[in-house]
């Protein structure tokens, strides 16, 4: 092979390799230019108010998406709570404590709970999640915790408190598998040195390993929260679909991805669909930004470290 | 845990110069270290506890679904189209033949294209800020939640075509499998040892020669993984289809015409009164799942087999 022709096929090569990789830009920038485009009609009937108005009435026309963001809040921030100590202490347990035997096993089931699909975590929780909220936990909780004003009203089994377990079951994985890379990023001598110190197990653990980690830490906890703003099969099967502000945690909500899986097909007439559109540019750019700053957070920690391919 | 005894501070030592405030001390010492192992402790069983807590789910979550699944499991299922309401029987053929037809849609699209990005950040854009840039934007899209995907596929085809249809299906699905692929890609081309693409610049082989007959080559078990990881992870993808592939109670073999997913077919028969759909359901996730564990373990144990082989 003549060396002019390598060179024009090397030129050739590394623009299509080029091309691939900005397609990813490509990809990014279209999918918001086609968002935009077509919740044109929604955006401009509504402005801003849309994200504060908590109308929603295909009938007559109009719409808020208020009572959406509230529900896509609550929810993520109640899976968040049960989940991240959950996660922490199964990290802890897998880096620290862990008998060797065990690590690999473990780390395995906690990866197969990342790989069952969405929709079968909600068809679990519709046939057995479900009537354990209706008839066990939820008297449970209304009979003990019922002063605190939270578990109110009728319990039907399905609500935000039942989307938020199920949530909270499938971001753990993502948030431990995480947190545990990040903890093994952090050098052994951290942990000899505090050890040398005097220190107990659990004195090292938190100094020498969890104050070093922590920046990291935190953004495996907000990629775990993008995942929970974004989550839709499961949520929407087990939330009971109603487009109000919920006052209890049995009460049935909506959230933002729930109710475009729901209602999309379905729309009839441009101002619904465009209102639907909008709601996935809202959850969009919420989650590319929720997403750039955990990102962002972790590779400060583990940038260092060596590469893994999970 | 008996490792713990190997943290044990040293008794504290006797000292000659003034006993009294040593003595009131220690008692002090005392209680601070009891307190000491004593948290330590909680916090072990805490750990332990939670790892308990988070493991028991997922058993759960899979023995009442192999319980559910296999009982449902019989010939009609793999043969049978869905029977029309109220009827027994049926089966979810057609759904299965749908989503292997999306899948193969998406990856075909998808694999190539995740690829070629991440040859680029693995042997052109080394160090460079664009690359950097790359990098990123891949890592943010892989969060970007599905559903949006959906919309985005509907948007640009659907609104177009004006019908759904298996084409937009496959291309919401190939957008979401191609960061994976980049970022597994690259990773893998930094694993290859530079000493094997200097021998073949040596040899004065072109840089895209080299890249694809050497470096790829080399890497190739590792992307096969991350190839197939992005599968398996959009493979049980449902959001994205709802309004693309939109599903189809009967055989269709058009990609530009509705067709039937295992996923979406699972969602409608969830949600639906009927006992013996539910059952159907449940034996659509059990096939879903075991296809889904079996393209990973396998790819699993091969690239286990082949890392070793290419690295050497």
């Amino acid at each position: 092979m003549s060396r002019s022709t390598g060179k024009g096929a090397d030129r050739v090569f590394s623009a299509v390799m080029l091309a691939c990789a900005l397609s990813i830009f490509g990809i990014v920038l279209f999918i918001l230019y086609i968002l935009i485009l077509r919740s044109k009609l929604s955006i401009s009937q509504f402005g801003f108010k849309f994200f504060t108005r908590s109308a929603w009435d295909p009938v007559s026309g109009d719409f808020g998406a208020f009572p959406f963001i509230y529900g896509t809040l609550a929810t993520s921030f109640l899976a968040l709570l049960m989940a991240v100590p959950l996660a922490l202490g199964v990290a802890v347990f897998l880096t620290e404590l862990c008998p060797e035997k065990l690590r690999a096993p473990i780390s395995f089931v906690t990866e197969l709970l990342a790989a069952i699909p969405s929709v079968v975590y909600g068809l679990w929780a519709v046939f057995v999640l479900v009537p354990i909220m209706r008839d066990q936990l939820g008297p449970f909780l209304a009979k003990y915790f019922g002063w605190t004003g939270l578990f109110g009203g009728f319990n039907f089994g399905v609500g935000l408190l039942t989307a938020s377990i199920i949530l909270a079951i499938m971001i753990l994985p993502i948030i431990s598998s995480i947190t545990r890379d990040i903890m093994l990023a952090v050098p052994i001598s951290q942990r000899e040195g505090v050890l040398a110190l005097g220190a107990t197990r659990w004195e090292m653990i938190r100094m020498g390993v969890l104050r070093n980690a922590r920046i990291g830490i935190v953004g495996a906890i907000i990629l775990g929260l993008g995942r929970a703003l974004g989550e839709t099969m499961a949520v929407t099967m087990v939330i009971g679909n109603h487009p109000e502000i919920p006052k209890s945690l049995f009460a049935p909500g909506y959230t933002l991805a729930s109710v475009i899986a729901n209602e999309f097909s379905e729309a009839t007439g441009d101002l619904y669909l465009s209102s639907l559109i909008e709601i996935g540019l809202a959850l969009f750019l919420v989650t590319i930004v929720v997403n750039a700053v955990a990102r962002a957070l972790v590779w400060a920690v583990t940038r260092g470290a060596p590469a893994r391919a999970h | 845990m008996g490792a713990n005894s190997l943290h044990t501070p040293p008794p504290p030592q006797e000292s000659a110069i003034s006993r009294a405030p040593i003595e009131r001390q220690s008692r002090r010492v005392r209680l601070n270290r009891a307190r000491r192992y004593l948290w330590n402790h909680v916090v072990t069983g805490l750990a332990i506890l939670s790892t308990i807590v988070v493991i028991a789910p997922l058993v759960a979550i899979l023995v009442y679904l192999i319980y559910k699944g296999t009982s449902s499991l019989n010939l009609a299922f793999f043969t049978k189209i869905p029977a029309p309401v109220g009827e027994p029987g049926g089966g979810m053929s057609n759904a299965i033949v749908g989503s292997s037809i999306v899948l193969a849609l998406a990856s075909v699209l998808g694999i190539p294209v995740g690829i070629a990005a991440g040859v680029y950040l693995g042997e052109f854009g080394r160090g460079k800020l664009l690359a950097g840039a790359v990098r990123f934007t891949a890592d943010v899209l892989n969060g970007v939640p599905s559903i949006v995907m959906g919309i985005a596929a509907y948007a640009l085809i659907v609104v177009e075509q004006k019908h759904f249809s298996a084409f937009s299906g496959g291309v919401a699905l190939a957008i979401m499998m191609v960061p994976t692929i980049t970022r597994t890609t690259e990773e893998m081309l930094a694993t290859v040892p530079h000493a094997i693409r200097e021998a073949a610049y040596g040899l004065g082989v072109p840089k895209w020669r080299t890249v694809l007959s050497v470096t790829l080559k080399t890497a190739s078990p590792g992307i096969i993984t991350g190839c197939m990881l992005a599968f398996a992870r959009v493979a049980g993808e449902t959001a994205p289809l709802l309004f693309t592939a939109f599903g189809n109670q009967f055989w269709s073999f058009k990609l530009n015409e509705p067709i039937a997913a295992l996923p979406l077919q699972i969602y409608i028969y969830a949600l639906s009164p009927y006992d013996e759909w539910h059952r159907l359901a449940w034996g659509g996730s059990l096939v879903l799942i075991v296809l889904i564990m079996a393209s990973v373990t396998l790819v699993r144990i091969y690239a286990n087999r082949g890392v070793l082989k290419g690295a050497s």
